[in-house]
């Protein structure tokens, strides 16, 4: 699996890379544009990780690391294509417009969804490994026979890759030729188990097996992952079908905050990882290419910090919901096992004198 | 009143093509329907006349049938799935459980699942196994999902479309024993709602609550007690979750004797809830205790002796001398 496999365009020092099929499309304010999602959707997840630190969230996944290939495959989305994450893709979701309060909803505990998948056209996360993948590809079967020019776009991991519902989605997708962009973020660790034991190839390879295309990106060239999936999205909206996207990236934080990663990976690897950063090799190119100034680029850090501060704001007002909302949204229609439970505990709360 | 006598494999196909022809968001997926018309050619003739986008043949991946369904779902298609038999519905068991009973939920009702999961179930057909499992307690257990079961061709024929139209998700367990006897079809007037249990035969010593395969049993024991001057009334659940308690707990009111019939085994199983729950509503007018006839505790046997498996006549008249005799 070496790097030079893969799609690569702007190199960890900043210097633009010629490639024989990819070149950047994109602008000098489009490139910041990038740099600005980046920055952000980093920041607010470090203030996420220490609200979780502090007791005010269940858990949080950071995304550190990955913020290339969340930015760049969501930027490429256009407004009617909907996209269906796993759970790490908090880059994605600020792409598609959910608030940094709505994401942290499900991590709060407050929610076990987070916000209005219609109106952001992005599912809400999905926690059962590689479930949304299929969900994907029946959302694009239905696009298809709508007539519509959109294409659907799925996230899941090294991890999920050895998912039974992975490998059916792909089925599907290659059978029905459905307008479906899968990327597969490989951020080289599932929790504690290395890529290698999911996969004895390259997991892009695994496409030409389905009958589709594959291609492999480094994930932490934005602008790499915004063209190779703005391509494949055009194709799977002009019929061309599936395409898979293998981000080749690294997760720099722990699985979860209740991951310890010191006890399986060595600070080595996490080093080499380290210069080849997403965000630094943007922000060289800003500078050195685009003569962008830093007082240019700090606004964008003085705007995160606002983000941060709000979302820290927003998290510490997020109270309890209302118990009873749990009989909520059960059923699309009347239970009476609903009903009966709503009333019982109605009336149990109120005996408690609470 | 249009009524033509069917099979209810025939009601079946009709009102899914009904429901087809009602609503062009309906599609149907699943293995071997389209030109085969499914195993037991419930699909017969659909593909040929709504076309292949409508009526699916899958790939042979259930979680996939399932999964992609949900999918669907989300973009305001209403599949109805067909899962060739009950013991092949396990790997979708995921999809099922963790996505179509939970999304409406997690979305806070923006997402719809509007599906329908036909599953063939139980046996009495002489199948090799995994071919005549009772699986519907797995997902009566699970909120969110709502099981239904037919047991005549009228209620096959409005319990389908009935299902369709639903919003909720919807189990839809078809006792293939069943699938070639004929009966009476009403095409112009639903017998009742999707969720309501029918009193089938009235009586006043023991209420027998069957489902599925099971209610013709109940009424041919019916028969034969009251040859024997005990006067049986036979409900027919029809919808499994919820049940419809209002009318079971009025008859085992009435009658202070209740035995409940069904080919599931009995840990666990629909016949122990409403044994749990009746019991509880109905305590004071019980006059000995609600009794399960069931399978057994065990594998669904090789199906030359699954006569012994499967509750009989006999076996449930066991259970009705034994509730009869509680007294004295």
């Amino acid at each position: 699996m070496e790097d030079n496999e893969f799609v690569q365009i702007l190199t960890p020092e900043g210097q633009r890379a010629a490639h024989p099929e990819y070149e950047s499309s994109l602008g000098r304010d489009e490139v910041f544009g990038l740099y600005r999602d980046m920055v952000i959707v980093r920041r607010l997840c470090n203030e996420a990780t220490s609200l979780q630190r502090q007791g005010q969230l269940a858990l949080w996944a950071p995304l550190q690391g990955q913020e290339a290939a969340q930015i760049g495959a969501g930027r490429a989305l256009q407004a009617a294509d909907f996209a269906f994450p796993s759970y790490r893709e908090h880059g994605v979701a600020w792409c598609r417009g959910v608030t940094p309060k709505e994401m942290l909803r499900i991590f709060r505990a407050v929610s076990t969804g987070g916000w209005d998948p219609q109106t952001y056209r992005y599912s809400v996360p999905t926690v059962v490994l590689g479930d949304q993948v299929l969900h994907a590809v029946g959302y694009a079967m239905g696009v298809q026979r709508d007539g519509a020019h959109e294409a659907v776009m799925t996230f899941f991991g090294d991890g999920a890759s050895s998912q039974g519902d992975v490998m059916e989605a792909f089925v599907w997708a290659a059978s029905f030729n459905a307008p479906v962009v899968f990327i597969l973020q490989n951020n080289q660790w599932a929790i504690s188990e290395p890529a290698s034991l999911q996969t004895r190839i390259p997991l892009y390879h695994r496409a030409q097996g389905f009958g589709f295309p594959g291609v492999r990106v480094d994930g932490n060239d934005v602008l790499a992952m915004y063209e190779v999936t703005r391509r494949a999205l055009d194709l799977a909206r002009d019929g061309g079908g599936p395409t898979l996207i293998e981000a080749y990236t690294y997760r720099m934080g722990a699985h979860t905050t209740s991951d310890d990663p010191t006890r399986y990976r060595v600070d080595a690897e996490v080093e080499i990882w380290k210069h080849r950063d997403p965000v630094e090799r943007v922000k060289a190119l800003l500078t050195h290419e685009y003569r962008m100034k830093r007082a240019a680029l700090d606004t964008v850090t003085e705007e995160a910090e606002a983000v941060a501060h709000q979302l820290r704001e927003d998290v510490l007002a997020m109270d309890s919901p209302d118990p009873l909302t749990m009989f909520d949204h059960v059923y699309a229609t009347p239970h009476p096992l609903v009903e009966r439970g709503r009333r019982e505990m109605a009336e149990f709360v109120a005996s408690q004198g609470r | 009143m249009a009524t033509t006598t069917m099979t209810m494999a025939r009601a079946l196909n009709e009102g899914l093509r009904r429901a087809m022809e009602a609503n062009t968001k309906v599609l149907l997926m699943g293995e071997d329907i389209g030109k085969l018309g499914g195993v037991f050619r419930i699909t017969d003739g659909l593909q040929k006349d709504f076309g292949e986008d409508r009526v699916i043949d899958a790939p042979l991946a259930e979680s996939a049938i399932v999964g992609t369904a949900v999918g669907l779902a989300i973009r305001g298609y209403r599949t109805v799935v067909e899962i060739q038999f009950d013991g092949f519905v396990y790997p979708a068991f995921d999809q099922i459980v963790s996505q179509v009973a939970k999304l409406h939920k997690r979305t806070d009702g923006v997402y719809t699942m509007g599906l329908v999961i036909r599953l063939p179930f139980q046996g009495g057909i002489g199948a090799i196994e995994h071919h005549s499992e009772s699986p519907e307690a797995y997902f009566a257990h699970t909120a969110g999902l709502r099981v239904v079961s037919c047991a005549t061709p009228n209620d096959a024929y409005w319990m389908i479309q009935q299902a369709i139209e639903h919003d909720d998700p919807i189990i839809f367990c078809e006792p293939k024993s069943r699938y070639w006897e004929k009966g009476e079809v009403d095409l112009d007037e639903p017998p009742r709602g999707l969720f309501d249990a029918v009193v089938c035969r009235e009586g006043r010593d023991v209420t027998m609550i069957a489902y599925g395969s099971m209610v013709k049993i109940a009424l041919r024991a019916a028969e034969a007690a009251e040859a024997e001057g005990v006067s049986i009334e036979v409900i027919d659940a029809r919808s499994l979750a919820p049940f419809d308690l209002d009318v079971m707990i009025a008859s085992v009111t009435k009658t202070g004797r209740l035995v409940i019939v069904q080919e599931a085994p009995p840990t666990a199983s629909l016949g122990s809830e409403l044994a749990a729950e009746l019991s509880e509503q109905c305590f004071y007018s019980l006059r000995a205790p609600a009794l399960r006839v069931s399978a057994y505790q065990v594998p669904y046997p090789p199906s030359r002796i699954e006569e012994y498996y499967r509750p009989s006549v006999d076996r449930v008249l066991d259970a009705v001398d034994r509730v009869m005799e509680w007294e004295s």
